[in-house]
Parts: C-alpha cells; structure tokens; sequence
C-alpha cells in the first residue's frame, strides 16, 4: 500500500520538479499552519486563562465538558469559537466600512505567513521514509519547512512587521478616540521594538554565518550543551530576543497598546469574530516568537540520541518524532511567555520607548560588535 | 514634573538597572504557585493546593454548627408535636412571623397542642430568638436549610405539617421531670 503510493509520487511528481515542490509546500503548511499553529493558538487561550489561575491560586475555566469528555476544560476555546462566530457582527456607523473590515486581516495574515520559513522537524528522505536513513546521509531530503528562502529570518521579520498596519488601521478606522490611541501606541511601540529584535538576532546571524533558519538548526548539535544559546554574545541576544519580542506582541509588560485597565486598546470596537482574528492573531504571534527563539536558540527539533535513533528507527518514525520534539520545546516555551505575562506588571509608556531606545537598542548594537569579536577569535 | 509626584530613585548597580534579577525572583514565586497547584488541581497528582475556590455546586463550604436554617418542630417519643403552645416565639418574634392557634391537647399530661403552627420565612429575620425563648425545645433552626425560593409568596408559609417533616424525637427531657437547672452547677 505505502509502496504504491511511493510509486505514485516518484513517477507523478519527480523531486526535483516544481509540481512537488508545490505540492509538498502546499501540504507542509496546511498541516503545520492548521494541524499546530491553530491548534495551538485555541489551546494557548484557554491556558493562558487557567495557567494564570494555578499561578494566582484561582481555578481558572474548566467547565467546558462534552458529556463526560472532561479534559480540565480544554474545550473552553472551542465554547470560545463558536460564541464569536454567532456573536452579533456590530460595526460603529461613523467607522470607516472598507478599513475598519480589513484591520483584522492585516493583523492576522502576515503572522499566519511569517510561519512560512520555521523550520518543524527533521528533513524527511523522499523515496526512503521507511528505511532507516542517518542524519545528513539523505540525497533528497524534504525539508520540514514550509519556504525555504535565502532571506530567511529577515523574511519572518518583513512580514511580521506588516502586522502593525492592522493594528493602526484598526485604531484609525474604529472612528475612536481610545482606540486611536491604542494604535498610535502600538504603531510607536511595535516601530521600536522592531530594530531591537532584529539586531539581537544579526549578532546570531554572525554566529551562524547564516539567514536560513533550516541552517541554522543544520549547525547546532543534538545534545543541549550544542545548541545556539551557549556563549556570552549568544545568551545576551537571547534575553534582547526575548524582550523585543513580547513587547513586539503587545503583551504584558509591554501591553501598552492594550492596556484594558486604562484604553481597552485599538480594537476596542471591535466584536465577534473580528475581535477572534486579533486576538488569535496575538496568540499566533506568541507560538511563532517562540518558534524562532527554539529554532534559533535551543537547537529546533534537536534533542539527545537523535542521531542513534535517526540511524536506527524508520525515517518516518523519526521525522515524526522530532516533530514532536520540536512541538513539546515550542509548547514549553510558550507556557514560559505565559508565565512572564502574569508575573509582571505594565510599563509605562514613556518607560517602554526610554527601555526600547536608550537601553535594549545601543545594548543590540554593542552585542553585534561583540558577536563579530567572538565569532573572529573563536575561530 | 508636577510637585506633588514624588520621584524614587532607581535601585543602584547593574542589579537594580536592568531588573532582570526582580524580574526572575518574580517569576521563581508565580513559577512556586503554579507547580503547587498544576499538578494538583489539574493532573490531580497531590492533595494540597493553595487553591480557595469551590466548585460550588458539587463542592459546598460545611456551615459551623451554629449557622441558623429553616425552622423545623421536633416530636415527642410518640410522634406528637413537642410546642405546648406557650406563645412564647410569637410573643418574642421581632418580625411577627409565627401564627399559632392552640386548642386543647387530648392527653391531660400535656393539655395544650397548636392547631395551628404556621411561618412565614420570608417575614423571618432569622435571629434565632424564637429558639431561644422556647422553654420545651420544640422548634429549632439547625437544619442549615435555606428558604428555597416559591412562585407565589403563600408558598413560603410553612405550615405544621412541613415543619414537622424535618423534626425528630428531641432527648431533651419534659415537664419538669429533670433535675433543676441550678442543682446541677
């Protein structure tokens, strides 16, 4: 059975031709954008909810049940997707029609793209899934990587970037004034913690010597000690990667432009399904700056005996595997963004462009000086 | 600045001026909380959780001994009826919520019984004097029973016979067959 369908593939669609590239481009991302990126993104907003709880002594929701299908109230996001989609629709008569329906787009599509080039597990060899076939030994390797670009992270950082259009236009088009001033803020905010968040990760493009993310996964080893985190230039981008990139999500500390306690922020208009997509969107963002900082800093889908188990087990076993792997460190590191956010408080606005301008950029800049040292006299 | 905002100076050293150790010595107690009360209330791995909600309609606070309830009238050994009528809870009743009719009681013993015995909970302040003033522990509140709500307000009345469905046999002795209260001090 698996055979034919092997034969099928090789005679139908050769490894080299632009019709299997498509094709498995076009599988790798439907099933890693809809089977885990979305999957997970219900699942962190119910965990965000009852993660809180458990650390504010709370219970937190746990009463979606199915019958008897209990599940500590994970259904709670599903309860969540169906209140939003029959929610009543409602948009402000004096708000802009055309913008105000286009916001939630703007900030849902390009972090749905920028996932594009995360690199998800390890290559699966093409014509040999059931072998066992050792690391780095395949001839056609198919990459778990939806695009695999030249430009590779500086493509994450293109995209997701545009997401501040949705949130400014959101605010703008909302005919608000507190919304108006929840995407002004996030229109500074994001501005500057964009040049930081890029700068910490040049010193690790030095480090590497390379932009593609599926490389750099290729340079760490399988062990934790070999992973990209070790070393002094490394650690500091670490810590300016992870701070860029929470206030790059606008959340707490840096939910300046949220801020429910004060403005309730650029979609404060907003309702339904339209409010999901931001929301959603907020979530995406957080699997995906956890991506990067796993893919980047902790080594991908790398983890201990990877290479005695690549030469032992079928190659599908272990692509699936690895998957797994690489999944559990993204799903730990999203539940360490969870537990930053309920453990520290909001910065003030002026504080947040006075930390982002005057110390985390010039601290950047001096750790890509450092990073260009490190990697000349390591060599 | 405005005089009246009162400046505090940053924390000194390279400690103070980055906050990453505040920030860590933060996380380090949320971190404490929620491996306490994850594997606890959610895998369900160990009793003690710092967790103070109840899932309230499957798990109710116990009430302490003295918490007042729906009214109940306790029986005698036979079942009867234990007031004797005496008035004395509508007497000392702050919000007149307790009718009684007396009539003759066929057991000479006893002479006095209510033919009618009626409360009207939602009159009841539910101070507990009516229990207090009773000399033969015939009507109690410790039932821990809230009024449960009623479509029309006749409905709250509770009469004899509902007042009686939750009584038992008192043991408390009556008629005066016991010792004196003082002789026992």
């Amino acid at each position: 059975m698996a055979d034919s369908i092997f034969a099928f593939f090789a005679r139908h669609l050769p490894y080299d031709s632009a019709g299997f590239a498509a094709f498995a481009a076009l599988l790798k991302s439907a099933v890693f954008i809809l089977g885990f990126v979305m999957l997970l993104a219900g699942i962190l907003t119910w965990m965000e909810r009852r993660q809180s709880a458990m650390m504010q002594d709370r219970l937190g929701p746990c009463r979606a049940n199915l019958g008897r299908f209990k599940a500590w109230g994970l259904l709670h996001f599903v309860a969540d997707a169906v209140k939003m989609i029959f929610k009543e629709d409602f948009i402000p008569p004096k708000a802009s029609k055309l913008l105000f329906a286009l916001a939630p787009m703007l900030a849902l599509a390009p972090v749905l793209i920028a996932t594009a080039v995360i690199p998800f597990g390890a290559p699966l060899c093409y014509g040999r899934m059931t072998e066992a076939v050792p690391l780095g030994v395949c001839a056609l390797p198919v990459e778990m990587q939806a695009a695999r670009l030249d430009a590779g992270l500086l493509f994450y950082f293109a995209i997701a970037s545009l997401a501040v259009y949705g949130t400014v236009l959101a605010g703008w088009a909302s005919h608000n004034k507190w919304a108006l001033m929840g995407g002004m803020r996030a229109a500074s905010q994001m501005m500057s913690y964009e040049v930081t968040m890029g700068m910490a990760v040049m010193a690790m493009f030095l480090v590497y010597g390379t932009l593609e993310p599926g490389a750099m996964v290729n340079a760490q080893g399988n062990r934790p000690w070999q992973w990209g985190i070790w070393g002094v230039p490394q650690a500091i981008a670490f810590v300016l990667f992870l701070t860029a990139a929470i206030a790059e999500n606008k959340r707490t500390p840096f939910d300046i432009p949220e801020g429910e306690s004060e403005i309730v922020g650029y979609f404060v208009e907003y309702s339904g399904m339209r409010f999901g997509m931001f929301y959603l969107g907020e979530f995406i963002e957080i699997i995906t700056s956890s991506a990067i900082a796993v893919t980047v800093f902790f080594g991908g889908w790398r983890f201990p005996f990877a290479g005695t188990l690549a030469a032992s087990w079928p190659n599908w076993l272990f692509v699936l595997l690895s998957v797994g792997v690489w999944s559990l460190k993204v799903f730990l590191f999203c539940a360490f963004q969870l537990l930053i956010r309920w453990t520290l408080p909001r910065l003030r606005p002026d504080q947040l462009l006075k930390l982002g301008w005057q110390r985390l950029l010039p601290l950047s800049i001096a750790n890509v000086v450092l990073a260009a040292g490190w990697v000349l006299f390591s060599r | 600045m405005a005089v009246t905002v009162k400046v505090v100076a940053r924390p000194a050293g390279i400690r103070g001026h980055t906050y990453l150790v505040a920030v860590a010595e933060g996380m380090w107690v949320t971190f404490r909380h929620l491996m306490k009360n994850f594997p606890g209330n959610v895998l369900g791995l160990r009793k003690k959780t710092d967790i103070a909600t109840l899932s309230y309609p499957e798990e109710k606070q116990a009430y302490p001994a003295r918490n007042r309830g729906l009214h109940r009238l306790m029986k005698r050994e036979n079942g009867d009826v234990r007031c004797v009528a005496c008035m004395m809870c509508p007497t000392v009743c702050p919000a007149h919520c307790i009718t009684i009719v007396p009539e003759e009681a066929p057991d000479n013993a006893v002479e006095k019984r209510p033919r009618i015995f009626e409360i009207d909970e939602l009159r009841c302040v539910v101070c507990g004097l009516c229990v207090e003033a009773c000399p033969c522990d015939a009507i109690r509140m410790d039932t821990k029973v809230h009024a449960p709500p009623t479509l029309r307000r006749a409905d709250a009345i509770l009469d004899m016979e509902a007042l009686l469905a939750r009584g038992e046999p008192s043991i408390a002795t009556q008629g005066g067959t016991g010792p004196f209260w003082r002789e026992k001090v």
